[in-house]
């Protein structure tokens, strides 16, 4: 299964498809995503080309109205593009969001095997993997817990192994983390990265904080708003593991923060 | 691969904050179940003990002042001695015995209609927008009014009965899982479709599952209209042979014996109560696990 996905008019595809090498690569040429017809019509991306090599973790960054989450969807496969290609090697990719839409009527471990049920897997498979996953997540005395008696950071590392279940290797990720406390998202950063790097994912992780995405990224690609177009690409070149509160960090930050101050100003009156 | 860069002890480290964080993020549930449970049944209790003692009072009080005389309104005492000694016998439970079927039978009948018509209605917008408000009017309509055509359709029949229960019924469960579909939150729907599911299988998974508390509700509220409309059709269709609740009250009024339709007002009552309250355990259950009970 390796699917391009092509609106009509264009015909880059080949080109996209050649560049896709290897497992868990993405690539998305000319993308273009129109809500609506006729004059009414809201362009959300507007040509976006992306190429996202296999293993990287690359995080899209902007500010409201970039079509950031848009972009994530239409990878996912959710929605359907109005031009261009989007190539994944790896179909279906995984996805988190910023709510964990944990299912309360199941048990943790429930969440978890819903994704292994649905593709098949058999039960005492599932039970095995369910449990490694939760390992995984470090969530192991939790597993017959309803979602209610978790906290915020539980649930999404909930949500977390959930996504790792449907076992692609591609994550998209939603701004998964931005509903939760400093603290408890430091400790998620280093999680994150730790899962990211043992099961040698590629991560596409949407934000809108800096900070987040070069303690996070391997490379930051800065989105325009109204519509969304690529600003500029970061390469976080940064040793790992990072602290969000180093220095280096700050100092990168500081200048993609300034780039995305005037983009936003850009808007004004 | 490069997961050893992180030595060992920075590991646990890790893994000790995480879990720390856990711990102390929490919420802490009191271990005092029982005593709760208790204080709980108290607090449910004593308002009813009262109410019930100030209903009989006022009765006694009516009963003293003569507004009647006593063999058209009796009193609590000979209400309960007709009551007592009538729960000795067997024609009394068999008439609850006959009643409950019917309710069951009729409600069962219900529930599968007025499911498969919800979902029908929920998942085909030409049927929602061909009978969708005509739901609502049904609902609105008292069952009574079906009586003239059932015994029309039907004759003095059991299945008389049944129709108009069915009829009382249905509405209100297909209007439950209606709305229980149309409020399914998004966020779920999505996550079914990232994780693949499509048409029946994301019914299965998420759609049915996550109407569970407006189905429920709904199923409450369908067998409040059942039992009504069951009680109207016992009054008005007596069914040679079946010494139902109705008929047997139907004979006491022919023989102005108004303490036993008293005992019998009673019953259905307490019939009503002992329902209402599995229904209300059933949503708790469901409102307890799914987490929508944390204001306590």
């Amino acid at each position: 299964m390796s699917p391009a996905r092509t609106a009509p008019p264009h015909g880059t595809a080949e080109r996209a498809a050649d560049e896709a090498q290897g497992s868990g690569a993405v690539v998305l040429t000319d993308v273009v995503k129109r809500y609506g017809r006729g004059p009414g019509a809201v362009t959300a991306l507007d040509g976006v080309s992306l190429s996202v090599r296999p293993g990287s973790f690359v995080c899209l960054l902007g500010a409201s109205g970039c079509g950031k989450s848009t972009l994530l969807s239409l990878v996912a496969g959710l929605d359907d593009l109005t031009a261009g290609s989007i190539t994944n090697v790896d179909r279906p990719v995984a996805m988190m969001f910023q709510e964990s839409a944990l299912f309360p009527w199941l048990t943790v471990t429930g969440n978890i095997e819903i994704a292994l049920r649905v593709r098949g897997v058999g039960r005492a498979e599932r039970r095995r993997k369910a449990a490694e996953l939760l390992e995984t997540v470090r969530l192991t005395g939790f597993a017959h817990k309803r979602p209610h008696e978790l906290s915020g950071g539980m649930r999404q590392r909930v949500a977390l192994a959930r996504a790792l279940a449907q076992d692609a290797s591609v994550l998209l990720m939603d701004e998964p983390f931005g509903a939760l406390d400093a603290m408890t998202r430091d400790l998620l950063h280093d999680e994150l990265e730790r899962i990211w790097r043992e099961r040698e994912l590629t991560v596409l992780f949407v934000t809108h904080n800096v900070r987040e995405a070069v303690r996070l990224g391997d490379q930051v690609v800065l989105l325009s708003s109204r519509p969304g177009r690529v600003l500029n690409t970061y390469d976080v070149g940064l040793e790992r593991p990072r602290r969000i509160d180093s220095a280096p960090v700050a100092e990168l930050a500081a200048e993609i923060t300034d780039a995305l101050r005037e983009e936003v100003a850009r808007h004004a009156g | 691969m490069p997961a050893e860069v992180l030595g060992a002890k920075e590991k646990d480290d890790s893994r000790q904050t995480v879990s720390g964080l856990d711990e102390l993020e929490r919420v802490p549930v009191s271990d005092t179940r029982w005593g709760r449970f208790g204080s709980r049944l108290w607090a449910g209790t004593w308002p009813k003990v009262l109410a019930l003692v100030l209903v009989i009072g006022a009765w006694q009080a009516l009963f003293v002042s003569g507004w009647k005389d006593p063999w058209v309104l009796p009193s609590p005492l000979t209400v309960w001695e007709d009551l007592s000694s009538y729960m000795a016998t067997p024609d009394y439970w068999q008439a609850i015995g006959i009643t409950l079927q019917r309710a069951v039978t009729g409600f069962a009948l219900s529930v599968a209609v007025g499911s498969a018509l919800g979902i029908a209605v929920a998942r085909f917008k030409p049927l929602r927008a061909a009978i969708g408000s005509l739901i609502t009017g049904l609902q609105t309509m008292p069952s009574i009014i079906w009586f003239p055509l059932a015994i029309l359709l039907f004759q003095i029949s059991e299945s008389t009965i049944m129709f108009v229960v069915v009829l009382g019924a249905v509405p209100s469960i297909a209007n439950g899982i209606i709305s229980g579909i149309d409020y399914v939150p998004p966020a779920w729907k999505r996550v079914g479709a990232v994780l693949g599911m499509r048409g029946l299988t994301l019914y299965r998974h998420v759609i049915l599952p996550a109407t569970l508390p407006s189905f429920v509700s709904g199923l409450k509220q369908g067998w409040a209209f059942a039992w009504r409309s069951l009680m109207a059709g016992e009054l008005l269709v007596i069914v040679a042979g079946q010494g139902s609740i109705g008929a047997l009250m139907q004979g006491a009024r022919e023989f102005s014996d108004s303490a036993r339709v008293l005992t019998w007002i009673i019953t259905v009552l307490v019939i009503g109560i002992l329902v209402d309250a599995l229904f209300r355990a059933a949503d708790n259950r469901i409102r307890e696990s799914w987490g929508l009970n944390q204001d306590r």
